[in-house]
């Protein structure tokens, strides 16, 4: 059985928040199990005594200098935005569409 | 006018020492660069956004403050034009990422490197073209139409950076800066013939690059010789508090090792072959340019010893693990509500945010982003992380081991940029895996935040350019710096000049 299903790709499909179309669900199912049984061999040297590496270059957290900066005004923050109402962003609503 | 096309031609360097010695002024390498710009994109299409009124004030600033002996202390390269990926955010300038979900969109700041090059005085000539979000290796992956490869324009640059290799290849620009995350710097660096550079990761601030996969992405310099690269560097490196991946320390040496390299003497110095990138699946010109030059290393002094990395075998499936799942969190910023497209959803569907970011983010990303956000997804979910995104992430520990253990034998590793040379629109578009292991070679330093460089090493028997790849231990740039620099004056006096020479330039001839 392959790893991408249909519907693990649908499912994925809603987890991403992109609506795909039918066609490119069909395409990227068969992409996707390519390229899965070719990641796949990752898991051949991937043995228990090997630590994993998240950061290439660690580095010890620190703190910048407690510097007060001049933020974003709420005009910049607000230019690029879609839709913006009395110096707020406007979103659709956000219940109602659970079904 | 010839002059114009021949102060093109210059090197970012030759263009500063013209300004510093006042025989040419930075709006007149900006008219100039403006002029190639225009005769050259119906055909190369490298610049998403020009933004010539900016440079043109910029570069009147920069020499009204000259004029005044104001300039004293700026970089070397203060008054020279650059282009920048339209990866990296720019002020008041559109900033795309080549995605249609962000078309139109302007930054309210500055990238720190912006912000180092502005102090520098030099004029961002503007945007150029990538695959979206910096993903895929050709530059075909662009919503806004591919960028052509001035050495044959119907094959591809290379990617995700070609727009910004293109542009310097074919003299729109001395300088570009590029992001490398699987190889986007180096690999459009081989297929263009210029120099293309990927620092330590942590060595160049990513504070307004535009995230892919965080802990591979780096900025760096594009430019048609080494020296002019580090000059660059030297401009964006250095830390910088508001990344917090970036390396508290200084650039390392980088422009003097440049200068010391043109000396061409590699006496005392160890060269690491790398045995597994290398020899099946490499075009046979890209192998005979390859060894030619490897040979040229040991004619200057330096000793060649072969380094064997057995996971670098598998660098290519991690990263195409750990990359798409960095990508999947990246990515989901774009929601449409803060910035960018807002689609909402078709009469009959419920006009709901998550209904809106759904028919937002269908129509706003292309194909090869939404698989990757959807492998990325999948890589890290509960049943798969330990088996995928784990597994990668050990692989990393081991492919990082493998580099330790090569630099205890040789200061600098060295392997062909790119398995091939440049290819034709569309011959890997429908096929991700051929697509994927254009970057074979460039990976493995991303996965181990290790600097490394290509440098033009010929043509190939197509006549296209090959490209030459040093790699260097993690904060010490300066060791790849040093043989590159020395392997570019062999090779041009091989060749009686820069490998750019045999390249056909019409739109020069017909440049105002």
């Amino acid at each position: 059985m392959p790893t991408f299903t249909r519907d693990t790709v649908e499912h994925l499909g809603q987890l991403a928040q992109i609506a795909l179309t039918d066609e490119e669900a069909t395409r990227m199912q068969g992409e996707l199990n390519v390229i899965a049984d070719s990641i796949n061999k990752v898991q051949e040297v991937a043995s228990d005594d090997v630590e994993p590496t998240a950061n290439p270059v660690p580095l010890e957290a620190y703190l910048r200098p407690d510097v007060p900066e001049k933020p974003l005004s709420r005009e910049d923050a607000l230019a690029g935005a879609p839709a913006t109402e009395n110096g707020m962003f406007v979103a659709p609503r956000i219940l109602g569409g659970e079904a | 006018m010839a002059e114009a096309n021949e102060l093109v031609k210059l090197t970012a360097a030759q263009m500063a020492e013209k300004i510093r010695n006042k025989e040419v002024s930075s709006r007149e390498l900006v008219d100039a660069e403006l002029n190639v710009i225009d005769a050259a994109e119906p055909d190369i299409h490298a610049f998403l956004h020009v933004s010539a009124d900016e440079a043109r004030a910029q570069a009147d600033a920069f020499d009204k403050k000259n004029a005044a002996g104001e300039t004293e202390g700026l970089p070397e390269l203060a008054g020279v034009p650059i282009a920048i990926k339209d990866m990296i955010v720019t002020k008041g300038i559109e900033t795309t990422a080549a995605s249609k979900i962000l078309e139109g969109w302007i930054p309210p700041y500055d990238a720190t490197v912006i912000t180092k090059l502005k102090a520098a005085g030099m004029p961002l000539l503007g945007k150029t073209n990538l695959d979206e979000f910096a993903q895929g290796s050709s530059t075909e992956h662009s919503a806004f139409g591919p960028t052509h490869n001035p050495w044959d324009t119907s094959r591809v640059p290379g990617g995700s950076g070609g727009g910004s290799a293109s542009a310097v290849a074919a003299f729109e620009a001395p300088l570009a800066l590029g992001t490398d995350t699987g190889g986007s710097i180096r690999q459009p660096g081989s297929l263009t013939g210029t120099v293309g550079v990927k620092p330590t990761y942590g060595g160049v601030s990513r504070f307004g690059a535009i995230a892919m996969a965080s802990s591979l992405d780096q900025i760096g310099p594009v430019s048609r010789n080494v020296l002019d690269s580090a000059l660059l560097q030297e401009i964006i490196g250095g830390h910088d508090v508001r990344d917090s991946t970036s390396i508290p320390m200084d650039v390392p040496p980088i422009v003097k090792a440049a200068r010391e390299g043109y000396k061409r003497d590699l006496k005392g110095m160890k060269v690491g072959l790398v045995k597994q990138l290398g020899g099946d699946g490499y075009q046979p010109g890209v192998e005979a340019r390859f060894n030619e030059a490897v040979k040229l290393l040991q004619d200057m002094g330096a000793e060649v010893v072969e380094v064997d990395c057995p996971h670098f075998d598998y660098a290519l499936a991690a990263y195409y693990i750990i990359m798409p799942s960095e990508v999947s969190s990246n990515l989901a910023r774009y929601d449409g509500m803060r910035y960018g497209l807002r689609v909402m959803p078709p009469a009959g569907v419920p006009q709901t945010a998550a209904n809106m970011m759904a028919y937002t983010r269908e129509a706003g990303f292309g194909d090869e982003v939404k698989r990757r956000i959807i492998l990325g997804i999948y890589a890290l979910s509960a049943g798969y992380y330990d088996a995928w995104y784990g597994s990668a992430q050990k692989v990393r520990t081991l492919i990082i081991d493998d580099f330790n253990k090569a630099f205890e034998k040789a200061d600098v590793l060295v392997a062909p940029t790119s398995p091939t040379t440049a290819f034709k629109f569309g011959e890997k578009m429908n096929d991700p895996l051929t697509m994927y292991m254009s970057d074979i070679a460039t990976i493995p330093a991303n996965m181990a935040g290790t600097p490394a460089m290509s440098i033009p090493a010929g043509l190939s028997d197509d006549g296209l350019p090959v490209g030459f790849q040093f790699m260097a231990p993690q904060k010490h740039d300066e060791q790849m710096y040093k043989p590159a620099a020395a392997l570019e004056a062999a090779l041009e006096e091989q060749w009686g000049g820069p490998v750019w020479q045999s390249l056909k330039t019409p739109w020069l001839k017909s440049a105002k």
